[in-house]
């Protein structure tokens, strides 16, 4: 039992039910089944979104061009679709993905094989995509009646009375959980962030990984450019404008370490659960959306604080441990 | 009694040939500069004007005053992502004291104390708690512009008295403005600061060797704790100037600040990992960003288009010195 209270997951788990309990007693209908699935629908995209930033803190980096990542291949899926409807929506994705996985790969190339910080690489990529985005649009926007009928209803389409887009989110899910659990990778990137320098000595190529790890985060971010566009049916130079943080806080509030090296697709999961029932709760218990901004702040704050506590507690105990021995 | 020898002297800073000067980041930004500005005036009739240079600095000013604080704090080894919704705070504040009738010494004041609370704020988080300050500051920087937005909410505040839009629209003397004058300023006491005192010296040992520093009696999270609260000055002094600029208040000001002035510090070549860096590397960077966004507005380049220039430039001058060394390095 001590040792399952050690997950962190587990309390963030209790924390969220703490907050839907809370929210019921001013809302009774939002624990019901059929709105939780309507939550976790809602916060499919920010929880791809958080899971694709996880691996590359997790190396001790950091992807701040992502929302960047998902606008412009947002716009470049809905122009396709606009100028060319016959595309079949799979195929879309597809170019999604790639489109995405190319400014990945230019984040993961300048961390790579120019040893440039990628904090420093993502700010100038996190301007320099969104600018692309002006620059191939022109500044235009794509409206819901340029986009096709099935470009827009692909993700809204149940399939065992979940939407697709429900779906996509527990795929992902599944696939990011083989990776960390079940792969060489997975343990390349856990390894690299806690201990880079051991890592080079096991044989596991540093650099090469942290390219890698940027091209999945690319790839997410053209995943999410689709489902966002068509979730949302606008496609301009606005979109997800300074979402990147909303991003790092589902993983901060998740227990994902900046430092590197601790987190789980769990904690990725359900830090962007957090984040997405309150945003969902506070319309329902008529609080103003204003308030959504400040509370989520406080909650990155408050996880920051607790995870630091636990982390340092851990370090405690070795150190004992060792005057012991 | 025994002769001891007497003490070596041991110079306070190594002599530097010159050609360390020529090949240094700040001639680099200094080429970059004058490039820019000759291209500038080559290609628009009206840059070469003194009312459009003076346009020009509104450009930089007010995310200078805060970079040259950030500078020290990166420097140190930590960052501040919360500057622009500090700004968007105290900003706040002052329309609230306007509503409430206040004058302008009274106005300054509050901007300028805001600034410093939340700065104290931050620097608490992370010097008493341990925190890592990206990720406190990325909580801060919602829950300041969060509160700017649950006071305000959609609304605007306007109606600052008169005399108070001399800090963000006067003129000193001819074309020179008062926020050009108190950037000058800024810079000579930042400059004096890091690079001519003790403080400046530990700040620099802090950012290299934060243990090392600490044994050898530097206070390391009382300096820190000092510069998020300078970093917090600066927004708040950075808030006084935008708000008389626009002369108005809505949540969402000064948006994206704090990636053009952390932008600012890293070109100008200020190591992100800390340590290294010079406050007149960030001054020329900050007149660099300044004349490439101006020069491309007399083009009728959109805002955002300008955005990639900056993007690119910020990630072309720290690639440069990489590969240049990698060529000469015959790898």
């Amino acid at each position: 039992m001590k040792a399952f209270l050690k997950y962190r997951e587990i309390w963030l788990l209790a924390a969220i039910a703490v907050l839907i309990g809370l929210i019921s007693t001013r809302f009774p209908g939002f624990a019901d089944p059929a709105n939780l699935r309507q939550v976790f629908n809602d916060t499919s995209i920010l929880m791809i979104l958080a899971l694709g930033q996880m691996v590359v803190i997790l190396t001790r980096s950091i992807d701040l061009s992502m929302a960047s990542n998902l606008c412009f291949t947002g716009m470049v899926v809905a122009m396709l679709n606009a100028a060319l409807p016959a595309i079949p929506i799979p195929l879309l994705i597809v170019v999604a993905l790639l489109v995405g996985l190319v400014l990945g790969a230019i984040n993961g190339f300048l961390v790579w094989r120019l040893n440039i910080p990628s904090i420093v690489v993502t700010l100038g990529t996190l301007t320099i995509y969104r600018g692309a985005t002006f620059v191939i649009s022109g500044g235009a926007w794509v409206n819901a009646d340029q986009m096709s009928p099935d470009f827009i209803g692909f993700q809204r389409a149940a399939f065992l009375g979940i939407p697709v887009l429900s779906w996509i989110a527990l795929l992902v899910i599944a696939l990011f959980f083989l990776l960390m659990t079940r792969t060489a990778l997975g343990r390349s990137i856990y390894a690299i962030g806690v201990n880079p320098t051991a890592s080079v000595y096991a044989g596991i190529d540093v650099g090469r990984t942290k390219f890698v790890v940027f091209c999945i985060s690319g790839m997410i971010g053209g995943l999410a450019g689709y489902l966002w566009i068509s979730r949302y049916v606008i496609a301009s130079v606005e979109v997800a404008n300074g979402y990147e943080l909303n991003i790092i806080a589902a993983c901060v509030i998740g227990g994902i370490s900046i430092a590197g090296g601790i987190g789980s697709v769990g904690g990725a999961v359900l830090g962007a659960l957090f984040l997405g029932i309150i945003s969902n709760a506070l319309p329902v218990i008529n609080i103003s959306p204003f308030w959504q901004m400040a509370i989520s702040g406080s909650a990155i704050i408050l996880a920051v604080v607790l995870n630091a506590r636990g982390e340092r507690r851990q370090g405690r105990i070795i150190l004992k441990k060792a005057e012991t021995a | 009694m025994t002769d001891t020898p007497a003490p070596r002297h041991i110079p306070d800073r190594l002599d530097k040939p010159l050609s360390s000067a020529i090949f240094s980041w700040e001639a680099l930004l200094v080429v970059v500069a004058i490039a820019i500005f000759a291209i500038n005036s080559f290609a628009s009739p009206y840059f070469l004007d003194p009312w459009s240079l003076s346009d020009l600095t509104f450009n930089f000013t007010e995310k200078a005053l805060i970079a040259f604080a950030m500078a020290l704090l990166i420097i140190s080894g930590e960052i501040d992502l919360s500057v622009a919704a500090i700004i968007a705070l105290a900003s706040t504040m002052m329309g609230m004291a306007v509503q409430a009738g206040a004058g302008t010494p009274v106005l300054v004041a509050i901007g300028i104390l805001v600034g410093l609370g939340c700065g104290a704020f931050n620097g608490l988080l992370v010097t008493r708690l341990g925190l890592p300050s990206i990720v406190v500051t990325i909580g801060t920087m919602s829950l300041f512009r969060g509160i700017a937005f649950i006071i305000l909410g959609d609304q605007a505040y306007k109606g600052y008295p008169a005399s108070f839009a001399f800090f963000g629209q006067g003129y000193v003397w001819w074309v020179v403005s008062f926020e050009l004058v108190l950037f000058a300023v800024a810079a000579i006491i930042y400059w004096f600061v890091l690079h001519r005192t003790s403080f400046g010296r530990r700040v620099f040992a802090i950012g290299n060797n934060s243990i090392a520093a600490q044994f050898s009696g530097v206070r390391v999270d009382r300096i820190k704790f000092i510069l998020f609260c300078l970093t917090g000055l600066m927004s708040g002094i950075a808030s006084v100037l935008i708000t008389s600029r626009l002369g108005s208040t809505r949540p969402s000001i000064a948006q994206g600040y704090e990636l053009e002035a952390i932008t600012m510090v890293v070109l100008g070549g200020v190591s992100i990992l800390g340590g290294a860096g010079s406050i007149l590397g960030v001054v020329l960077a900050a007149f660099i960003m300044g004349l490439v966004t101006f020069g491309l507005g007399l083009l009728n380049v959109p805002g955002i288009v300008m955005s990639i220039f900056i993007g690119l430039l910020l990630i072309i001058v720290i690639a440069l010195p990489i590969l240049w060394r990698r060529l000469r390095g015959g790898r």
